[in-house]
């Protein structure tokens, strides 16, 4: 094949900025090599996270605490917690795939700020060993992720200064890459290109950015707080020092319901990328997506106190809560039927990238429908604290986020490495997480209802079987990451060749070599007006000229 | 072979890219300020709610004087419109003017930092004493180390505006752009402190 020669380039900057591999492990500024740092960085903690989940399980297995210690339990249900969504989800559906995708989708050679981004990126892997190895070195935290006071103010002092170390490291991270995704979807985008004609993703990025960068650093502010309280013993969140708890909660929940948003907005927008291209339909009502994705930006940020309803909240509040929860329902209905319009009718290939973008709508609704039982008070007064919250949560996040960075790597793979994945594979691995996925939370709802709480290592004996049920989906969801990880690795060697756009797509990613060269565009950036113009008559389709928006959101 | 190796042929053209698009600095720093604000505005909230829900303990002590904050308020005002100068005598090209209400914006700011420091010590309550106290010293110290950056930075801005040999000139004002951007935001935040601390 032919290799493209490169432009006269500068000596020096190529001894500065290593070539081949090694460039994954250097202080890139290529938003692609970024973008695939956050990934397998993430995907990496993914894989601890998931051994912590697991270590959970087999503990749960049995209702005496018998596999582990109760104080490593906590520990190990901390960290999970914690690596899951600081170290994962929230990384990756922002860093990994903003950072790969929002250049190409806007039309740039690169972020708004190269540097910050890596910045951004590096501040991840110490963080990461350090709340890791502080369960080596100190003992980890064990008050949850959520670290609420007083219980973070009794449990040892060194694991819970290391967690919130680590905590305000990635905060910090989030809050750089959000700023450097709104100046890019803002200031960067190519001349003439609208706002209205952007692939959904960048919506998504664009609420996602805007709701990092206005609640994150409420929890930074917090957490420096609590970190006052724990080590000079201020009397903030502490109640025997006159201090008040529920404003902890107050602070951390104005970002960590967000935190929700941030991690699945990002999804919602890659769903809605994935979805028109396997099916060769526009997608359904785009003008309708955007104001969804705006709307619950809005609503993301006064919805907090849902979580509080037994903090002794004020029955004004309940009500008020209650209400706002309940309305974010429309617009994540009114997105959740644009998907299934979209597939409605179409030439659907039934490959992996869609099963799991189609596993995510099934898991998805029901965790949406458990979020506006949750939004009851009556109901969550009854269910608070118990194991139908984590199922909820995971259906949510895992469900809904997991699943659509799964059918994302499936979707984008042959973009990044130039190679195909092998399908089979792909669909075992899918199956084998949607069953083992539901087997291991659906039964958690009925442990749920019946009160059985949460973050304790024993229980009532009566629970056992459904725990046993639970435990045996939580095995099949750890077996299936080993036909994946087999899957993108040898097919990076040996997988039949992608060509630039083996997907036949119409936004502009695929409309570069596979894998893209450095500054993403052999020429000029192209300008695509109509990301979703499948269907559409190939003259009526003008990649060049001005937006025909008729087709975009008719759905036709 | 195409697999992940073939695509950096040279990395590092983005230092040419700079030059190609218009300069977003100031609407990142922009951004980056809304963020900042947002923690200010945890605390301040955070403050209001534990007067509002949280009565002191029967034998704390919490109590501020005005004068000393108010001529500090007036110190960092002050400061902010001399800077605002410095920037209106660099577009003018007068290096020097420009340094010279650098160097009185930056004592404006060294002088706001040792008037809070005297107010510090002279305070009848220390950091862990009672509620209130505590979140007075956590915010107005968590202000004080943004003055400080700022100060700092206006000093570097100070440095390298110096005429010949200084890198910010009529032609490149974003660090003294962005220090400004930088001082008026911590300012602003001074008054609301002002006012929710020491007025209500």
């Amino acid at each position: 094949m032919t290799i493209a020669i490169p432009p006269t380039s500068n000596k020096k900057s190529d001894q500065l900025q290593p070539n081949g591999w090694l460039r994954y492990f250097s202080f890139s500024l290529d938003h692609k090599v970024i973008g695939l740092q956050y990934l397998v960085c993430g995907f990496i903690f993914y894989l601890i996270g998931g051994l912590l989940g697991s270590a959970i399980r087999v503990e749960l297995a049995s209702p005496i605490s018998d596999f582990m210690a109760r104080d490593v339990y906590n520990q190990v249900l901390t960290l999970h917690g914690t690596v899951m969504i600081f170290l994962w989800i929230v990384p990756v559906v922002n860093g990994a795939f903003g950072n790969y995708l929002i250049p190409f989708y806007v039309g740039a050679r690169d972020m708004a700020f190269p540097r910050l981004n890596a910045v951004a990126f590096w501040m991840i892997p110490p963080a990461g060993l350090l709340l890791i190895s502080s369960y080596f070195i100190t003992g980890a935290a064990q008050s949850g992720w959520t670290a609420y006071p007083p219980l973070s103010l009794t449990t040892p002092a060194a694991g819970q200064i290391l967690w919130i170390l680590s905590v305000l490291f990635l905060g910090g991270s989030s809050i750089f890459g959000g700023i450097n995704f709104i100046a890019t979807i803002l200031k960067l985008r190519r001349p003439g290109l609208k706002l209205m004609q952007l692939p959904m993703y960048c919506w998504a990025m664009l609420g996602t950015s805007i709701l990092v960068v206005l609640s994150t650093p409420v929890l930074a502010g917090t957490l420096i707080l609590l970190s006052f309280d724990i080590v000079v013993h201020t009397g903030f969140f502490n109640p025997g020092l006159g201090g008040n708890a529920v404003v902890y909660q107050h602070l951390f929940w104005f970002y960590s319901h967000p935190a929700v948003y941030i991690m699945v907005l990002p999804a919602f927008g890659l769903v809605s990328e994935i979805l028109p291209v396997h099916c060769r339909k526009p997608l359904f009502g785009y003008t309708s997506m955007v104001y969804s994705i705006m709307a619950i930006c809005v609503l993301g940020l006064v919805v907090w106190a849902h979580h509080m309803f037994t903090s002794g909240t004020p029955p004004w509040m309940r009500l008020f809560f209650t209400i706002a929860t309940s309305f974010i329902a429309v617009p994540t209905g009114i997105k959740f039927f644009n998907w299934l319009a979209t597939l409605w009718g179409g030439r659907i290939s039934l490959n992996s990238a869609v099963l799991f973008s189609c596993g995510f709508i099934v898991n998805f609704v029901l965790g949406g429908i458990t979020g506006v039982m949750l939004a009851q008070v009556p109901f969550d007064i009854h269910v608070h604290d118990t194991y139908f919250v984590v199922a909820h949560f995971h259906y949510v996040v895992y469900g809904g986020s997991v699943f659509v960075i799964f059918a994302s790597i499936y979707h984008w793979y042959p973009k990044f490495t130039g190679r195909m994945l092998n399908e089979n594979l792909g669909r075992f691995h899918f199956l084998l997480t949607f069953i083992g996925f539901n087997l291991c939370f659906a039964p958690q709802h009925w442990l749920g209802l019946n009160g059985m709480p949460r973050r304790v290592a024993e229980y009532d004996p009566q629970f056992t079987f459904i725990n046993q049920l639970s435990s045996a989906g939580a095995l099949l969801m750890a077996i299936s990451t080993l036909p994946f990880l087999w899957n993108v690795v040898q097919s990076a060697f040996n997988g039949p060749i992608a060509g630039d756009n083996p997907w036949r797509a119409l936004t502009p990613e695929w409309l570069t070599s596979s894998p893209p060269p450095v500054e993403n565009w052999n020429g000029e950036a192209p300008l695509v007006t109509e990301p979703y113009g499948y269907g559409v008559p190939k003259e009526q389709l003008d990649k060049t000229g001005t937006s025909n928006s008729d087709h975009r959101s008719s759905g036709q | 072979m195409t697999t992940l190796t073939n695509v950096n042929h040279d990395s590092d053209q983005h230092g040419a890219e700079n030059h190609e698009h218009a300069d977003h600095r100031l609407f990142g720093l922009a951004t980056f300020l809304v963020a900042d604000g947002m923690t200010f505005a945890g605390f301040f909230v955070a403050y209001l709610t534990f007067r509002a829900v949280n009565p002191l303990l029967p034998d704390a002590v919490y109590e501020l004087e005005l004068p000393l904050p108010t001529l500090n308020t007036v110190l960092l005002l002050v400061s902010s419109a001399t800077f605002h100068r410095a920037g209106q005598a660099l577009k003018r090209d007068q290096a020097e003017k420009c340094q010279r209400w650098l160097l009185l914006s930056a004592g404006l700011g060294l002088a706001f930092l040792v008037s809070q420091m005297v107010e510090y010590f002279t305070l009848p309550f220390g950091l862990t004493d009672n509620l209130y106290a505590s979140t007075f010293y956590a915010v107005t110290g968590f202000h004080g180390l943004h003055v400080t950056l700022g100060a700092l930075m206006i000093l570097i801005v100070w440095w390298q505006s110096r005429s010949p040999g200084g890198r910010i000139t009529s032609q490149n004002p974003f660090p003294l752009e962005a220090a400004e951007l930088y001082w008026h935001f911590v300012d602003g935040i001074w008054v609301i402190l002002f006012i929710i601390f020491y007025l209500l």
